[in-house]
């Protein structure tokens, strides 16, 4: 066949000096990479279509007019490539020159100071002097949305945020708009982020190379209560901090640091340090209980996830008709916040009006949430100030932790004893694993042998499965990143799947991966939280959520059962259609 | 922001119900392809004189294009115009003859006087400045025009009148 033969030609190519063997349609950027040469980029973004936007990657290939951007350009026969010559790197110098020309330049002052891709080239560059007067934006610093905060001013115009926005995550919130030095990236219409179909997802910030895309922080707040005499300060990590704090603080990529991070936490004078995983496992209970509800009594099916604020708001405004799909379920972390100004609260003789929650989240989306409206009670907010792992990376700095030294703590009881299941809602397939391990106990009362369910697992972006359960086959799906998940809807929509549960995580391979993780994740590091976050679980005794004593307890003592009227006030919630702007 | 519900997107059937009857009949022009928005927002443009929000949206209803894809179209040629044109367009010459003439000067005291900036329109909509290359009237430089009037040998205060008297005409 012919196209088998496409996918095997060879091109032989020489670069820098020595000759290479690489595929047919292999760009020079990529060629380079696998000989192990670095070419600088700004606007690469894999698994997107490449621009050539920033010319930061240009090569000499012999023959050519001009230099040409690796990124775009593919290897032909014979070609001969010199990505480092004298010429390329005066080009790459003027080039980072006339980026710097027009930028603001306020590097110690920048919250993207120390993981700025145009401050580390022009270090790497030698850059000491800037020989351009470029004219400089004034473009107002757009605070409009709870979670992130867009300063056009110091936008390099590379459109990695337009590309994972639009490419990935099918959500088209911003875009290049106007030309020449008036273009900028922004919503349609003039309108602020805080008003745009923006879900809050946060991967703009992973992939902007400057500091124009960051969180709205809540740093000071959080200082501000924890120095607080009359305030009670609780505390409590999703799934997914205790396998990136520890990278983030400088341990190796994936590095499990549980105990120390809840000792780090203590030593930040937080009076209680419980855990986000507890409450993933009353998720499960409620959600479980849910969807056996549903199941049982006709309702409207598929049920799917709602533990992704992202999603959440991506179903509300592109698939409004499924709303109704959506469990009611709140978040873990809303979950959590709201049993503890009320069970904990009670039991501890504290005044719920007298305690702050923080949430520590691997997510921006995550701050939006907490300020959604109906996620109160009694007037309360459920949770009161989120701080992402980069947040809670610079509080132990400031702090003055020497993190990889500390001994490990346990979490605080009664709201800090987690299952295996709880733990893995951090990784794509985890909320759903979690849910099968349990939903069989209850739907037949018996307890499952094998619980390792490995097909909903991995970082692939669609996965399917049937569960047997008694007879009764659970047809499930699992997608991350919301451009798998619109696939999956538009099937959903068009009745071409007839699955019982989905689960959707906003980002893709789940909150391992998350917008509010440590800065220039690559696929390793978030293959080494994976495969912690899967260590973690095999580890435990405790894998079920149903089985975790303390939950068991919490409804003996304060909620009833699940689905009860309690759980309903506490631990479920609603949603809205929302507009299109 | 423009109020929309999303009804339509959610069940992709591009509704074009409630839809003016002028633009159903540019929409019939064109298939539903993304190739398409240039061609449509030329149409649309021509017909309405500038492109309005709801248009805006309703041409990405109907490609099936994202809003922020059609709005990044028409903010980045000149040719489309996102408010309506005002009453009475000012034209200020910049070609070479009414520069060395001090044209400048002119479009400088026009800004000031009409407090927008050339490209802009009146809050009033009642004046549009625009600049133009050469109006072919170099012998009575600097010159600007207003709709169809030619004003010639210009000075900068003669501007302030000038505006005026559209304004009262009004």
């Amino acid at each position: 066949m012919e196209t088998l033969n496409i996918v095997d030609q060879k091109v032989n190519i020489n670069i820098n000096g020595d000759n290479v063997s690489v595929s047919k349609g292999t760009t020079i950027l990529e060629a380079a990479n696998q000989s192990g040469i670095n070419i600088p980029t700004l606007c690469h973004l894999k698994k997107c279509t490449p621009t050539g936007a920033c010319r930061i990657c240009v090569v000499e290939v012999e023959g050519a007019r001009t230099l040409v951007a690796s990124c775009t350009n593919p290897v032909a026969e014979g070609m001969k490539i010199k990505t480092h010559s004298n010429r390329v790197i005066d080009a790459r110098k003027t080039i980072l020159e006339l980026m710097i020309a027009n930028h603001p330049m306020d590097c110690l002052k920048c919250d993207r100071s120390g993981f700025c891709s145009l401050q580390s080239l022009s270090e790497e560059y030698g850059i000491t002097e800037v020989p351009y007067q470029g004219k400089k934006r004034h473009n107002p610093i757009d605070l409009s949305s709870p979670s992130i905060v867009r300063d056009a001013d110091k936008c390099i115009l590379c459109g990695k945020c337009v590309k994972v926005c639009e490419q990935i995550q099918t959500v088209n919130a911003i875009e290049f708009t106007k030309r020449g030095f008036e273009s900028v990236v922004a919503p349609s219409f003039d309108c602020s982020l805080g008003e745009s179909n923006c879900i809050n997802c946060g991967q703009c910030i992973m992939v902007c190379p400057t500091g124009a895309l960051t969180e709205k922080g809540a740093i000071e707040d959080v200082r501000a209560a924890l120095k607080d005499p009359a305030k009670v300060v609780v505390v409590q990590p999703a799934p997914a901090i205790r396998v990136t704090i520890g990278e983030a603080m400088g341990m190796e990529p994936g590095a499990i640091s549980t105990g120390k991070m809840v000792t780090a936490l203590k030593k930040l004078g937080f009076n209680q340090v419980f855990d986000t995983d507890f409450a993933a496992d009353l998720t499960i209970m409620e959600e479980g209980s849910e969807l056996v509800h549903r199941v049982t009594n006709n309702g409207v099916l598929p049920l799917m996830s709602s533990c992704s604020p992202g999603w959440i708001k991506f179903v509300e405004h592109f698939y409004p008709s499924l709303i109704p799909n959506l469990s009611t379920c709140k978040s873990p972390h809303q979950m959590l916040g709201a049993v503890i100004k009320s069970y904990w609260a009670k039991k501890a003789g504290v005044d719920p009006k007298d305690i702050y929650v923080v949430s520590i989240m691997p997510c921006t989306a995550k701050k939006f949430e907490a300020q959604r409206p109906e996620l109160e009670n009694d007037g309360l907010r459920d949770v009161d100030a989120v701080l992402t792992t980069r947040e809670l990376t610079k509080l132990f700095k400031t702090s003055g932790i020497n993190f990889s030294k500390l001994e490990e703590t346990d979490f605080d009881s009664p709201l800090g004893l987690a299952s295996g299941a709880g733990d893995i809602f951090a990784a794509s397939g985890g909320v759903m694993e979690a849910a099968l391990r349990s939903a069989y106990f209850l739907i037949t009362g018996e307890e499952l042998e094998n619980i390792d369910f490995t097909g909903v697992r991995g970082l692939d972006g669609v996965k399917e499965a049937t569960v047997n359960v008694k007879g009764l086959d659970v047809k499930i799906a699992v997608a991350s990143s919301l451009g798998q998940a619109r696939k999956l809807m538009d099937k959903v929509v068009s009745g071409e799947a007839d699955y019982h549960f989905i689960e959707i995580m906003t980002c893709a391979g789940g909150c391992i991966a998350g917008g509010g993780q440590p800065l220039n994740t690559d696929i390793d590091r978030i293959k080494a939280r994976l495969k912690s976050i899967y260590a973690i679980d095999a580890k435990k005794e405790l894998r079920k959520s149903h089985k975790n004593a303390d939950v068991q307890k919490l409804y003996e003592e304060f909620l009833g059962k699940p689905l009860s009227e309690v759980s309903h006030k506490l631990l479920h919630t609603h949603y809205h259609q929302r507009e299109l702007s | 922001m423009v109020k929309r519900m999303s009804n339509c997107t959610s069940c992709n059937c591009n509704c074009s119900k409630n839809l003016p009857e002028d633009l159903v009949k540019i929409f019939e022009k064109y298939a539903k392809k993304r190739e398409n928005v240039i061609p449509l927002l030329q149409d649309v443009q021509e017909k309405y004189g500038y492109l309005s929000k709801e248009n805006l949206i309703s041409i990405s209803e109907y490609l099936n294009v994202p809003t922020s894809n059609v709005y990044g179209v028409a903010t980045f040629y000149n040719q489309f115009r996102l408010v309506p044109l005002g009453k009475h367009i000012i034209r200020v010459c910049r070609g070479t003859a009414c520069h060395v003439k001090g044209s400048l000067k002119i479009l400088e005291k026009l800004e000031s006087e009409l407090k927008i900036k050339a490209g802009e329109t009146t809050e009033d909509g009642l004046f549009s400045l625009e600049t133009v290359a050469c109006v072919g009237a170099c012998s009575i430089a600097p010159v600007i025009t207003i709709d169809e009037e030619f004003y010639g040998r210009l000075q900068a205060k003669d501007v302030t009148a000038l505006v005026e008297k559209y304004e009262k005409s009004n």
